[in-house]
């Protein structure tokens, strides 16, 4: 036990803190494929105090620590590197209000999406973010991430929920920001500056999130294509016509097998796509737009379009959509995952040319995705032992990237940055951007202690 | 059928698996380490099929008590990957680790991937065993005597089972326990007594003639009766026997049954478990039956693997996989034949329904059981919450792990609690013990009992004639079918 530790256990008392090697080993990862790290030990802090003694306590001596939730995220963001310090905050997993009057409920940072959506669910109100990996992902995470969902569409991300949160500098000091008013322009609006900040400027010890009523009723409809970009064509289409549904989702034909051998809801095997949409609303309304919905589709070529029968084939429908990316893993043993998004009206265009980027590449590739907010998960089903066509992975990864910045998109539309995205940020946002991060990152975190090395590296 | 001792296995040294206690593992470590075997016999496919999305980590009962990623299933098949890549040797703390793991396989059922869990759990435990990390006199002492000696041989089973019978039913149990002489015992020993087992006065093979036959037989079934499932739940096996004889199922039992060897194989010991395997083979007729038929969720899980134990044994490998194609959970087998339903009869019963791991996750039988007691006129089925949720029995966890299988089992009770169902049903002798068990200590007023004993109850209550060709096989009086 080195005396970093010793100090540590003096914080903390020895059971929340680790360091022996086969707990390391356990924390080197996160749900991206192929990238791993080493931490130099894991931390259980479970109050904002510990949390602040901790991080004052590594600023004195420059040491990085890494933010980590339950540790699901895709983009190697709480990947250890160097013999960080590991913070987890599942321990910080408490529900400190739920405010009925103001429609708001306070948390921890480890407490899971799947309990705010529940908890939300109980007394008739909807937390709408509900990323795949919601039954274990942790609040913090995806406020750190910024994480999307099924429900992009019609009720946006992470960031349209949080109204406040409370954080830990990387001096040690707690600010507190936002509030539950719904109008506040007290100064610049800071709590946004930390949202998708991927744990690099400040450590999330508390949030405030923004519930809204629970919709009366839902249609979801199951739309099937002989061709991939007649199922994006009838995105594009539904969204001209001035309709949004909350989900839009997206599946081709090896996804579509993967995820009917997990999960063996009866999906159609031999189909090139489906689309998977939900409309919510008022009865009135969620009738007429599943009938226009339907009557788009078919105009798009779509095969055939059932209406979920019931609301428990209607969630039995969405869980297995949102089990895509780890039901990919049953046909390689390495899935590198991409999340390039683009305006909505190039939806066939990006489809097609990941097809061809495939061919020419001689990969094979399973896309699914957000298709209603045009974000794709193209993923490269390959084997990181084979080095050769890992490189051909690489290649085409940059040629899709190149492609959706031409067409107006962007590299990652809810996984972060991270690792895995850090050297094609510089091309898709530009210098200028890029500078400005930097900027603000070298004035809140000047010792680069959080999270260093993501996003982007400092010189 | 009698058999040698089974001799020319291994050398087997094996710490107490009472020594390995909370999820940090933190103990004085002894400085045992081995370099990986098993991991790396196996194909590195399997561990690679892990691509750590952590799907599996609300599902997992270790993970969700500690909320530590070594405890939870993509965490421990890290460590897997790290000793089959070299880059980590065969360590206590390692050892410790996988005898934490319940073995529920919650996680399979979970992991969208299709990661085969239990294949790599059953390698590590081996691979810890192979390596010794975990070894001291006591711990190899108790695994010597239990694993390799009353479970590979069944009349010393039996006559074990007969001595405690005795002790049972002369009303010495309750005489040591009144006088509190169990203060005498050791502690280990002490906190586990309240979990023995009633014996029953009469094994399965006292019950069920080696032939039953009903008047107009459709299928030819084996029947399975187990090894403590013989000693404590014969009568299950009674009524196992009468459900498919009024199910029109000719059912041959062969006398003298071996372990299935499920006990060997999740506690590291596969060569015992294939040579088991290899016996209960042999003690059918494979070609002459439809099917053959086990009432216990935890053997079912491991018997239906014979063809992957064996799959390397020119002499087995094909009956082994023939095996697997006819083994079948009674459950699963009436649902495919269709359930002769009881005469619509007597009293209303509220049940409730305990999933046993290995039915739900092992096998992925869930409706099958349900489809039993929905059966069974004027039963009203009421859904458990967490139902497959592990209640801590896991094989031998109980007795290895008691404040975590302690833990669990408060929790299942909390949640038949909720159900107000006076019943509790489920299908694995593991879970009947675990839960009788906690019933009892708990002062609470439920009966736990297995699904078929309820069909088979409901059977006779109507007084339909259960025909056997050989009555006076049976015993005088039915065994009550439930209620232990």
């Amino acid at each position: 036990m080195d005396s970093t530790v010793a100090d540590f256990v003096a914080i903390l008392g020895p059971k929340r803190v680790l360091f022996e090697p086969e707990h390391l080993a356990a924390y080197g990862f996160d749900g991206t494929a192929a990238i791993s790290g080493t931490a130099s030990c894991v931390l259980f802090p479970e109050t904002t105090a510990e949390v602040a003694k901790i991080v004052r306590y590594a600023a004195e001596r420059k040491r990085p620590i890494v933010t980590r939730g339950s540790g699901t995220g895709l983009s190697g963001g709480s990947i250890p590197q160097d013999g960080s310090i590991v913070l987890c905050l599942v321990r910080m997993n408490r529900v400190v209000e739920l405010d009925q009057r103001n429609l708001t409920v306070m948390v921890e940072p480890g407490v899971t999406t799947i309990t705010v959506s529940d908890l939300a669910n109980s007394v008739g109100l909807l937390y709408p973010p509900d990323p795949g990996s919601m039954k274990i992902s942790t609040i913090g995470g995806n406020v750190a991430e910024n994480s999307g969902g099924l429900r992009g569409l019609k009720y946006g991300i992470t960031r349209d929920y949080v109204m406040g949160l409370e954080v830990v500098l990387a001096s040690g000091e707690v600010v507190t920001l936002g509030n539950q008013c719904v109008k506040d322009v007290a100064g610049y609006s800071m709590k946004d500056v930390f949202i998708g900040s991927e744990g690099t400027l400040g450590i999330i010890t508390r949030i405030l999130l923004k519930l809204v009523p629970k919709p009366e009723s839902k249609k979801t409809l199951l739309a099937t294509f002989d061709r991939m970009d007649a199922a994006a064509e009838t995105v594009s289409a539904i969204i001209a016509e001035k309709i949004i549904p909350c989900t839009m989702e997206f599946l081709d034909r090896i996804t579509i097998r993967c995820v009917e051998d997990f999960a063996k809801i009866g999906l159609p095997l031999d189909v090139e796509a489906i689309l998977l949409m939900e409309t919510d609303g008022h009865p009135a309304v969620t009738h007429d737009e599943a009938v226009r919905m339907e009557a788009i589709a078919r105009r798009c070529g779509a095969r055939e379009v059932q209406i979920a029968r019931s609301e428990e084939e209607a969630t039995r429908l969405a869980t297995a959509r949102r089990a895509a990316f780890s039901a990919l893993a049953r046909e390689a043993p390495t899935t590198i995952l991409e999340d390039a998004t683009v305006p909505r009206s190039e939806l066939a265009k990006m489809v097609n040319f990941i097809q061809g980027v495939a061919e020419r590449y001689q990969l094979r590739v399973g896309t699914f995705g957000h298709m209603g907010d045009g974000n794709l998960h193209p993923t490269f089903l390959t084997d990181e032992r084979n080095h050769e066509e890992m490189e051909r992975v690489e290649q085409a990864m940059v040629e899709i990237f190149d492609y959706a910045v031409k067409l107006g998109g962007t590299i990652t539309g809810e996984h972060g940055v991270g690792l895995a995205k850090k050297k094609f940020l510089p091309n898709a946002i530009g210098c200028a951007s890029l500078n400005l991060m930097k900027q603000l990152k070298t004035t809140l975190d000047p010792d680069g202690i959080l999270n260093p090395g993501k996003i982007f590296d400092l010189p | 059928m009698s058999r040698p001792p089974i001799t020319n296995l291994p050398r087997l040294t094996h710490p107490d698996p009472r020594e390995i206690i909370d999820g940090i593992g933190r103990a004085a470590p002894q400085g045992k380490t081995g370099k990986a075997v098993y991991l790396k016999e196996l194909d590195y496919s399997v561990i690679q099929q892990c691509m750590h999305c952590g799907m599996c980590l609300p599902t997992c009962p270790t993970y969700d008590a500690t909320k530590l990623e070594r405890n939870s299933p993509r965490g421990r098949i890290a460590l897997m990957r790290q000793i089959a890549d070299d880059k980590m040797e065969v360590t206590e703390a390692f050892g410790r680790e996988m005898y934490f793991c319940l073995g529920c396989l919650a996680c399979e059922t979970a992991c969208p991937a299709g990661v085969e869990y239990g294949k790599l759990f059953e390698y590590a435990r081996a691979e810890v065993e192979h390596s010794g990390v975990l070894d001291n006199p006591k711990r190899s002492l108790i695994r010597n005597v239990m694993l390799r000696g009353l479970f590979t041989n069944p009349h010393l089973l039996r006559a074990l089972g007969r001595l405690i019978w005795v002790y049972q039913a002369t009303g010495l149990q309750q005489l040591v326990r009144d006088l509190k002489l169990t203060r005498l015992l050791p502690k280990k020993i002490r906190e586990m007594e309240p979990l023995t087992p009633t014996v029953k006065a009469q094994f399965s093979d006292q019950l069920i003639a080696r032939v039953e036959s009903p008047e107009k037989p459709r299928y030819r079934v084996g029947l399975l009766t187990g090894c403590v499932q013989d000693l404590i739940y014969s009568d299950v096996n009674r009524d196992t026997a009468d459900v498919l004889l009024a199910n029109g199922c000719e059912v041959v039992t062969p006398r003298s049954q071996y372990c299935c060897g499920s006990l060997h194989a999740h506690n590291g010991e596969i060569e015992t478990a294939r040579e088991m395997a290899r016996r209960s083979i042999d003690s059918f007729d494979l070609d002459g039956l439809d099917a053959i038929i086990t009432n216990a969720a935890g053997c079912g899980s491991h018997l239906k693997t014979y063809g992957h134990l064996l799959h390397n044994d020119p002499r087995y490998a094909a009956r082994a996989a023939q095996w697997d194609a006819k083994l079948k959970d009674i459950h699963e087998w009436l649902a495919q034949i269709g359930i002769t339903p009881p005469r619509p009869g007597v009293e209303a019963m509220k049940v409730t329904y305990h999933e046993a791991c290995h039915l739900c996750h092992g096998q992925k039988i869930t409706q099958p059981p349900r489809e039993v007691l929905k059966a069974i006129p004027g039963l009203d089925l009421v859904e458990l919450p967490e139902s497959t949720w592990c209640c801590g029995s896991a094989g031998i966890y109980n007795i290895t792990q008691p404040e975590m299988s302690k833990e669990l089992l408060k929790r299942k009770l909390e949640q038949v609690d909720k159900t107000n169902a006076p019943i509790v049903a489920t299908a694995n002798p593991g879970c009947l013990v675990q839960i009788v068990s906690g019933l009892r200590e708990s002062g609470r007023e439920i009966e736990a009992v297995h699904p078929v004993s309820l069909l088979a109850k409901s059977y006779r209550e109507q007084g339909r004639e259960v025909p056997l060709r050989k009555p006076s096989a049976r015993s005088k009086s039915d065994p009550a079918p439930a209620g232990h």
